[in-house]
């Protein structure tokens, strides 16, 4: 029995649903948000892998490079903003950001 | 066979942790967590012939990325029984848009269209290819404008992370380089010239 794409492709379906059930249930903490993005990420990367396997094609690998920049950069900055959030707040509760409303 | 086996156990490894990471308890474990479903993605990578992004994985994500991430949850003081207000009601709705989710992604993606038949394996590469030469070849030719665009993000990510952290506390005492070097004999030493004091 050999892998075939649908193995990865299920994983990474997995995977994303997984991180979705993670934004809508931990609405109230901005860090396992921030992870959960991260995993979708990895999710969308796997495929992106996976495809590019099979298709004996490097795009889809180069694209996955680009993915992984731009994925770091949003971390940097989410975390920052968090930082700078939290000093000022004290607070890092969704619930509590509730200023800019409209 | 072997590739099989490979292939489920760390698909295994990958899905449990990444369950783990949703529903732990304290931000900390969720990070660990995270790093166990880097780790183990990274695995399935390698035996996607992706060697490269597999140790880039390790390196940037693993190596940076999730350090950030654990120095951040570390040093904020989190009241974790806060943040966990409304994990217990929205968990019905999480559950059912996942099952949804991955209903609807399954259907597509087990079809046909995606199996051994339509789409079989690649031939596995000999030994001296090099993915990390081969992946050079076409980021610095053909995707060379992008690369440079990636660079670019990355430049503005440190510029805006560093400037957002960035304060100047006031009563704080530092040093300042730039006038310590330009200090001059006469700013410091003063010689008061006086008469030797009689006994």
């Amino acid at each position: 029995m050999t892998l075939a794409l649908n193995h990865y492709l299920v994983l990474a379906a997995i995977l994303f649903s997984f991180s979705i059930a993670g934004i809508i249930i931990n609405r109230k903490n901005l860090i396992v948000l921030l992870m959960s993005i991260e995993l979708m990420l990895l999710a969308v990367n796997l495929n992106f892998i996976a495809f590019s396997h099979f298709l004996n094609d490097l795009a889809g690998q180069v694209f996955v490079f680009f993915i992984l920049t731009v994925a770091a950069a949003e971390a940097a900055i989410g975390l920052a903003i968090l930082i700078v959030l939290f000093r000022n707040k004290q607070t890092i509760n969704m619930a509590d950001i509730n200023e800019m409303k409209g | 066979m072997i590739e099989s086996l490979v292939f489920y156990f760390f698909a295994a490894i990958t899905i449990v942790s990444a369950g783990a990471v949703i529903t732990a308890r304290n931000p900390v474990h969720a990070a660990l967590s995270l790093v166990l479903t880097f780790f183990s993605s990274a695995f399935i990578w390698m035996l996607l012939e992706a060697e490269f992004l597999a140790i880039t994985l390790v390196l940037v994500y693993v190596g940076a990325v999730m350090v950030l991430f654990l120095f951040v949850v570390m040093m904020l003081d989190i009241n974790i029984a806060r943040i966990r207000e409304g994990f217990i009601k929205f968990l019905p709705v999480g559950i059912a848009l996942a099952l949804i989710m991955f209903g609807l992604i399954y259907y597509v993606v087990s079809g046909d269209q995606f199996s051994l038949e339509s789409m079989a394996a690649p031939v596995a590469k000999a030994a001296d290819y090099s993915n990390t030469k081969e992946l050079g070849m076409v980021l610095y030719t053909e995707y060379v404008f992008a690369f440079e665009i990636a660079a670019v993000i990355l430049l503005v990510a440190i510029i805006a992370a560093i400037s957002l952290t960035l304060r100047r506390r006031p009563g704080t005492r530092y040093q300042n380089p730039s006038e310590q070097m330009k200090v001059q004999k006469q700013d410091r030493l003063r010689i008061v010239k006086m008469e030797a004091e009689k006994k």
